[in-house]
């Protein structure tokens, strides 16, 4: 029997802006407990709320990103709840007039398993709606007592809510890292998953092939990718093994343990669903006009679907290689401020998303933090370009312009890098070592020609490391037919 | 269409309302009543027109991204019944 797998995202991503959604207090993560709590964030009695532009301004950046439409008229709503870290008793939301319609985005999949090729598909958004985030519960904190801290009550977020468009694990990671790039690139949320910028909830159900939807189960609150594909995986797996057994699947929220790499139900808090939306009083209509669309659609960027398409169209690039460069704006702008010319962009790529990407790993960094600047990697590449230095010379002049800085043309000079492409040179020295190796030279051309390798290491010794290597191979080779 | 008990004892739940069977009843017939008046004006033909949101017909300001509110935490937490450590207290909270 062959099942299918049916999933869909809602996503909390926290806007940047400095003040709160509904209130002038701070929004910065890691303030001492509730000193950015002002009186709408602790719902004192007769305080009311003032939209934020700059939130209204991020969530239309978001539908024009998406080619989504932006509601002339959207409507806040009152979401009924009884939880410590939500004072108010409602969290304001927005329910049916959300003020980002349906939109879609492009995802590139790499499938997890097996040979199967890298894909391109379509996910379909909902819609994104503007709405509080609550305070946080510190359990713990006195003997029998929770301990509330509303600094975070009142932040905006932005959920983004996907149609049910993906099967597999791995494109709901390619859809939420789709996502995640999106959010930073156009400046609406830093995106910060440790610190909750970046929340996910993933539905997941099964079917048999054919048959209609199953019923879902809800994973809460995943703030990592890796942990993302685990739950979905086991809870796949659950699914299945529940109904091949006789089971039934319940509709349930469910929680990821990350120690375990299980899914688990969370008690089912009765009538959980029952929030009884309405209109919020304290709040009018939200309208949005042409001219602030048509401002904020001015001042895009260019987006990061568009700029991979321009990298593998313009400059040639692998799917592979303008996917990776594309994954965030800091990325893409270090690519483009070290390609100085056309002809080097491939070697630009190589090196960014192989050994520039391997050391920022390595040492637990950011592309914006890398301490070669673009300036200073485009002086090195232009040295491998125009064949002055070798790669392993390169990687050479690299690791110095990292942990010392400097630039490329002083490193090479001074630790005498200059890779020696003089063919007359490279001949002497070949034609020194076929002489002192006469009986090798013989095996070789009697057909041992794994030998090649052997002369290869010898020229490579005798010119310190310097000569040109595809020069000398050609040269090798040539001799060596004779 | 009028209210059972059961409904209204499940709102009061969802409303965290402790009731006793008289309230209950008593709320039941209130309640009731403003259904019948729900229902009178479901009667009236409004094809055509748009729902308001709101009673009065304008549209919300917007407020500048700022920062205004200064940190009034002791102020506020000097009301608070328990507080420890910055955070308010409140009885054991168990997921």
């Amino acid at each position: 029997m062959t099942w299918e797998t049916v999933i869909g995202l809602e996503v909390h991503t926290q806007l940047s802006t400095c003040s709160k959604i509904f209130s002038g207090a701070s929004t910065a993560y890691g303030a001492e407990p509730n000193t950015q709590a002002d009186a709408v964030s602790i719902a004192l009695p007769g305080v009311l709320p003032v939209l934020n532009k700059g939130a209204v301004e991020r969530a239309i950046k978001f539908g024009l990103a998406t080619g989504a439409h932006i509601a002339p008229r959207s409507v806040f709503a009152r979401k009924n709840y009884f939880y410590p870290d939500l004072p108010k008793g409602y969290q304001i939301s927005q329910f049916d007039l959300p003020v980002v319609g349906m939109g879609q985005l492009k995802i590139q999949v790499e499938p997890l398993s097996g040979n199967a090729k890298p894909y391109e598909k379509l996910v379909r958004i909902t819609r994104a709606h503007l709405e509080e985030d609550a305070g946080k519960s510190v359990h713990g904190a006195a003997q029998g007592m929770t301990g509330v801290d509303l600094n975070r009550a009142g932040t905006p977020l932005l959920e983004i809510v996907s149609e049910p468009d993906m099967c597999s694990a791995a494109e709901a990671v390619a859809y939420a890292k789709a996502l995640h790039t999106l959010v930073r690139w156009i400046g609406i949320s830093d995106g910060n998953m440790q610190e909750g910028s970046f929340r996910c909830d993933v539905n997941v159900s099964v079917r048999r092939k054919g048959e209609p939807l199953g019923t879902r189960r809800e994973i809460k609150n995943l703030n990592s990718f890796k942990f993302m594909q685990q739950a979905i995986d086991f809870e796949v797996q659950w699914q299945i093994d529940t109904i091949e057994s006789g089971g039934k699947v319940q509709q349930a929220t469910v929680l990821f343990n990350p120690d375990t790499g299980e899914t688990r139900a969370m008690r089912s808090k009765e009538d959980a669903h029952d929030y009884r939306y309405f209109p919020d009083p304290d709040l009018l209509p939200l309208s949005i006009t042409p001219q602030m669309i048509d401002e904020i659609r001015s001042a895009m960027p260019e987006l990061p679907e568009a700029r991979r398409m321009r990298y593998m169209e313009q400059y040639a690039l692998t799917s592979y290689d303008a996917s990776m460069l594309t994954s965030s704006r800091e990325m893409a702008d270090y690519f483009d401020s070290c390609v100085s010319n056309l002809g080097m962009t491939k070697l630009a790529a190589n090196w960014i998303t192989g050994e520039v990407s391997a050391q920022l790993n390595r040492e637990g960094l950011e592309i914006a933090q890398c301490p070669v600047s673009p300036k200073q990697l485009g002086g090195m590449l232009a040295r491998i370009a125009d064949n002055t230095i070798s790669n392993s010379g390169a990687k050479e002049v690299f690791r110095t312009l990292w942990s010392e800085g400097g630039d490329a043309d002083a490193i090479i000079e001074a630790k005498g890098l200059k890779q020696v492409s003089d063919a007359g040179a490279i001949e002497a020295l070949v034609d020194e070592i076929l002489n002192a190796n006469a009986d090798k030279v013989a095996e070789y051309r009697s057909g041992k020609e794994k030998l090649f390798g052997f002369f290869v290491g010898l020229a490579m010794k005798a010119s310190k490391g310097k000569a040109n290597p595809a020069q000398l191979n050609d040269i090798l080779q040539k001799k060596l037919a004779v | 269409m009028s209210l059972s008990t059961d409904d209204v004892q499940k709102v009061a739940r969802l409303a965290r309302l402790a009731m006793n069977d008289d309230e209950i009843e008593a709320a039941r017939s209130q309640l009731s009543g403003i259904f019948q008046l729900i229902e009178e004006m479901q009667a009236v033909d409004t094809s055509g027109i748009e729902p308001m949101s709101h009673a009065q017909d304008l549209t919300q300001r917007l407020r500048e991204d700022r920062v205004t509110e200064p940190d009034q935490r002791e102020l506020f937490q000097s009301i608070a019944p328990q507080v420890s450590s910055g955070l308010y207290l409140v009885p054991q909270v168990i997921e």
